[in-house]
């Protein structure tokens, strides 16, 4: 079990609120819509903070203007993957920023065992670290 | 014989006849000058002696600062003089100065020089003309730069920002909010093992950043290499504790040039993301360890330490905001810009200039957040910068409300003081800045609500509400000094 605040993966604009209801990723995804931001469903089992791609459920949804329509796709999501961890991500394609402009989780495993830290002593005293997750000892698709 | 008026020729013998005559007649004086778009601009604030005209004192600032000396130099008819010489082309009189106020006249004083004037990629060069000699030049009382205009063809020989806020942001994963950062406190005195702890917790607690202070660099209580140590060993606890990326600023600052880069190899070894600087440092290290950064995948902050020795006061030295621009330029990642509410210098109208000099690709001209010139900034990376001194959680919503969201908001005292222990006070910070984003996604009037949505989220957060109880009339309210001229009113800090 993770023994920070709230025993909890921190990724994401508000991992350290209570879960997002339905009605909030709402407003979240009217937000990113109304700044002409593509939104975009994306899930993985390894959640390793350098893991940068997770898995895309689908493209982004460059034409959609209805945030139903999204929420939608969460919801299949998390239909299909209940015990992944699941974010929505909207992508800024503004000259100057071409880059994701929000990222939060919408969905956890009810256990999140976290990461053991690996250390591997060398010269000097120096530490070599490497951050592993648990569930990944598993293979894909039987992690959580 | 007109003496003012020469161009296209090296003057004549009348011009170049020995002796001393005004800088106006030198030709550093060209009211109908029409700047080039290649031309760096600078905008003076100054205060010209008794019996001093402004022109000439202008005329004066731009000779001193480009090609002139006291005295008539026949020399000068062995090069392309007229292009060298800086042209003061635009005096006005500063507001709410001269007869019938308190303060002494100023003057707004505009000055073109060449592009040629200036090596390429050199912040050294380019600001030992602009603020060499001229600042102690006696026909001047008080000299204050306070704008430049660079042009984009100059701009383009610099490196810029080393990793940009864009890239800081996909390399960290964080995104649509502010980054959160503290100091360790105190800032002297602990062992590299004491140090190392504070770390820990307050990333563990939910901070993104903590960062060295200025002068901690290797003193007899904590050398460098233990203190890289303890926290990269903190850092990487914390990540793995959080499966979040975190970074700690390790200021790399020292005598030397290659003790710098020696420990920012060590920095890079350990697998920081992360190392500091301090100004005092100097330009040309500014620019060395900007290159550095860029070759090595490394993000840069700055302090600004030293800075308000001659940013502060409004009659001389210069503005922050040129200290912006010039750092943008060196490139750096991040710098302490100001905070508006916390217990620093700013006066909001003037720091929301900085920002915007900072973080846009483009700057209109905006009299009242002092920006007197447009300025292009040819993709050069954005610069995030960090709000840090005397700001806590009961403030988040004017922080999100003056700051915006590309900024690292740093509560050092607001984390480490917190009653509840270090991690509580992380914590605390993070769900105030959380609650507050949603809020403002959400549609609210969040600075009007502010309080309220503090107090609902501190409903599930015991460390938010012991912080908004114990910080929750600390405000720092004292006139700003560097303050617009050109607003019908004076602000002060909320």
């Amino acid at each position: 079990m993770m023994t920070n605040t709230d025993s909890r993966l921190t990724q994401g604009q508000f991992s350290f609120l209570p879960d997002l209801t339905d009605e909030q990723i709402t407003a979240q995804i009217k937000w990113a819509l109304a700044h002409g931001w593509a939104v975009s469903v994306e899930y993985t089992d390894d959640p390793h903070p350098r893991n940068t791609y997770w898995e895309m459920y689908g493209m982004p949804m460059f034409d959609l203007k209805d945030p139903a329509g999204i929420l939608m796709e969460i919801n299949e999501c998390r239909k299909t993957f209940p015990r992944h961890y699941i974010r929505v991500m909207a992508f800024n394609s503004e000259r100057g920023t071409e880059s994701p402009a929000m990222s939060f989780l919408v969905n956890r495993p009810a256990n999140e065992p976290g990461f053991a830290l690996d250390r591997q002593e060398t010269s000097g005293r120096t530490q070599r670290y490497s951050i592993r997750s648990y569930a990944t000892d598993k293979p894909e698709n039987e992690r959580y | 014989m007109d003496l003012e008026n020469k161009s296209g020729s090296n003057g004549t013998n009348e011009r170049y006849k020995s002796g001393v005559i005004p800088y106006k007649q030198m030709g550093y004086w060209e009211p109908d000058y029409v700047p080039k778009d290649t031309d760096v601009i600078a905008m003076f604030r100054l205060t010209p002696q008794p019996g001093v005209d402004a022109d000439e004192a202008a005329a004066a600032v731009a000779g001193e600062s480009s090609t002139a000396t006291w005295t008539v130099v026949w020399t000068d008819r062995l090069t392309a003089c007229d292009l060298y010489r800086a042209k003061a082309f635009r005096v006005d009189p500063v507001p709410n100065t001269g007869a019938g106020t308190n303060t002494e006249a100023q003057y707004f004083a505009y000055i073109a020089y060449d592009l040629d004037l200036f090596e390429e990629g050199s912040i050294a060069n380019l600001t030992a003309s602009i603020i060499g000699n001229v600042f102690g030049f006696k026909a001047v009382k008080a000299l204050r730069l306070e704008d430049m205009r660079i042009p984009v063809a100059y701009l383009k020989t610099f490196q810029g920002p080393a990793t940009g806020i864009v890239v800081e942001r996909e390399r960290l994963d964080k995104f649509g909010r502010p980054l959160l950062g503290a100091t360790t406190k105190p800032k002297l005195g602990l062992s590299g093992r004491n140090y190392g702890r504070v770390v820990y917790e307050a990333l563990k607690g939910g901070l993104d950043f903590v960062k060295d202070d200025e002068n901690i660099n290797s003193q007899p209580f904590m050398n460098w290499r233990d203190r890289f140590l303890y926290c990269m060993e903190a850092v990487n606890k914390a990540s793995a504790a959080t499966g979040e990326v975190k970074g700690h600023y390790l200021n790399v600052t020292a005598g030397t040039m290659e003790q710098m880069y020696e420990r920012a190899e060590f920095a890079k070894e350990l697998g920081s993301v992360v190392v500091m600087i301090d100004l005092v440092v100097g330009y040309t290290a500014i620019q060395s360890m900007a290159v550095w950064a860029r070759k090595n995948s490394m993000i840069l902050h700055l302090h600004r330490a030293g800075n308000s020795t001659y940013s502060r006061q409004k009659n001389h030295g210069m503005n922050f905001r040129v200290i912006c621009k010039w750092m943008r330029m060196a490139g750096v990642d991040h710098i302490h810009a100001g905070t508006v509410v916390g217990k620093l210098e700013g006066d909001p109208l003037m720091i929301k200039g900085f920002y915007d000099v900072l973080r846009e690709t483009h700057n209109p001209m905006n009299l009242e957040n002092g920006l007197f010139f447009e300025q292009d900034w040819a993709s050069l990376n954005k610069v995030m910068p960090v709000a840090s001194g005397g700001i806590h959680a009961g403030q988040m919503h004017q922080l999100i409300h003056y700051l915006g969201e590309d900024v690292i908001l740093q509560f050092g005292g607001g984390t480490i003081g917190h009653p509840m222990g270090i991690q509580a006070g992380a914590t605390a910070n993070r769900v105030a800045l959380e609650a507050m984003i949603m809020a403002r996604n959400e549609g609210k009037d969040y600075l009007a609500e502010g309080p309220k949505i503090l107090d609902d989220a501190a409903k599930t957060c015991k460390p938010l509400r012991a912080a908004l109880d114990t910080w929750k009339d600390i405000t720092f309210n004292y006139e700003s000094t560097d303050t617009p001229d050109f607003v019908p009113t004076p602000t002060t800090s909320l």
